[in-house]
């Protein structure tokens, strides 16, 4: 049986699924959270290269670059808070980040 | 072809364990690793249907630097990961059940997927024939011409992430000697150094 689109659109559903359990699982530790989004993404770019591999169209390979950066940003930003937060307060657990509220 | 699909259904199913693994081990060290582990499939994925420039991004990006940031952060963030875990059964449940309705839909939607013959090949940028200009090329010819702004635009946002995280985590310390251009700079002769006269024999 040949490789079709939908193998790949499977396994990215699967990986999808498992970054969104793992953010409830993980529901304390930001690091595993930001690691589930990380998951997440990499999910959608199968899911981009995939279709755009087999409609034959490139665009869709562009734009997971342009995932892959934004992914790539938001890890360095996201992990920059968190140690600023670590100084702070010495903890990085979700349930200690309530400094915002009023 | 066999042997394609020998590959896909290793590089799949290794990325999928190691997609549970990352979520389910208790030391976030390995958690990171098996992240590690994943993009590699991942990239070996993207080898397997043709996307090659975007398989050793994935690689270069991903494995290179993003993964090996979040170790540095795990390691130095010296933080009780044993107590996360407490609660996580509460809500195991609820997520599991939002995973599993969650990839249920998916498959729906994705399982019976067709492409119409009609769109392939058709659409904004037709992905040229492999032996006219590999995945590289075509990828450049497309990132440099049609799509430039964006290419700026993505390069504009790495830079502000880039200076934002620096931002954040620069921190000044007391007590430390830096070297202060302006200072040197406006030094002169004149005020720092004085003509003593010294009497023979007595030193100063």
């Amino acid at each position: 049986m040949a490789v079709g689109l939908e193998h790949y659109l499977t396994v990215a559903a699967i990986l999808f699924s498992l970054g969104l359990f793992g953010i409830f699982l993980n529901r304390r530790n930001v690091i595993i959270i930001l690691m589930s989004i990380e998951l997440m993404l990499l999910a959608v770019n199968i899911n981009l290269v995939s279709f755009s591999v087999f409609l034959q169209d490139l665009v869709g390979q562009v734009f997971a670059m342009f995932v892959l950066t934004v992914a790539a940003a938001e890890a360095a930003i996201g992990l920059a808070i968190l140690v600023v937060f670590y100084r702070n307060r010495a903890s990085i657990s979700v349930e200690d980040i309530n400094q915002m509220k009023g | 072809m066999a042997i394609a699909t020998l590959c896909f259904y290793v590089f799949a199913g290794i990325l999928v364990a190691c997609g549970a693994m990352v979520i389910t081990v208790r030391n976030p060290v390995h958690s990171v690793l098996f992240l590690i582990l994943a993009f590699f499939n991942a990239a070996g994925l993207f080898v397997l249907i043709g996307a090659e420039f975007l398989a050793m991004i994935l690689v270069v990006v991903y494995v290179g630097a993003v993964a090996v940031l979040f170790l540095f952060v795990v390691m130095m963030l010296d933080v009780n990961f044993q107590d996360m875990r407490k609660g996580a059964k509460r809500y195991a449940g609820v997520g599991a059940a939002v995973g599993l309705v969650l990839l249920v839909e998916i498959l729906l939607v994705v399982g019976a997927w067709q492409i119409d013959p009609v769109m392939v090949g058709s659409g904004a940028a037709p992905t040229p024939a492999l032996a006219e200009m590999d995945n590289t090329r075509a990828l450049g010819n497309l990132i440099y011409t049609e799509y430039v702004y964006l290419f700026q635009g993505a390069g504009m946002v790495l830079l502000v992430a880039m200076v934002g995280a620096i931002v954040l985590t620069h921190r000044k310390r007391d007590g430390v000697k830096r070297q202060v251009i302006n200072d040197q700079l406006a030094r002169s002769a004149k005020d720092d150094v004085k003509p003593v006269k010294v009497t023979s024999g007595s030193g100063i």
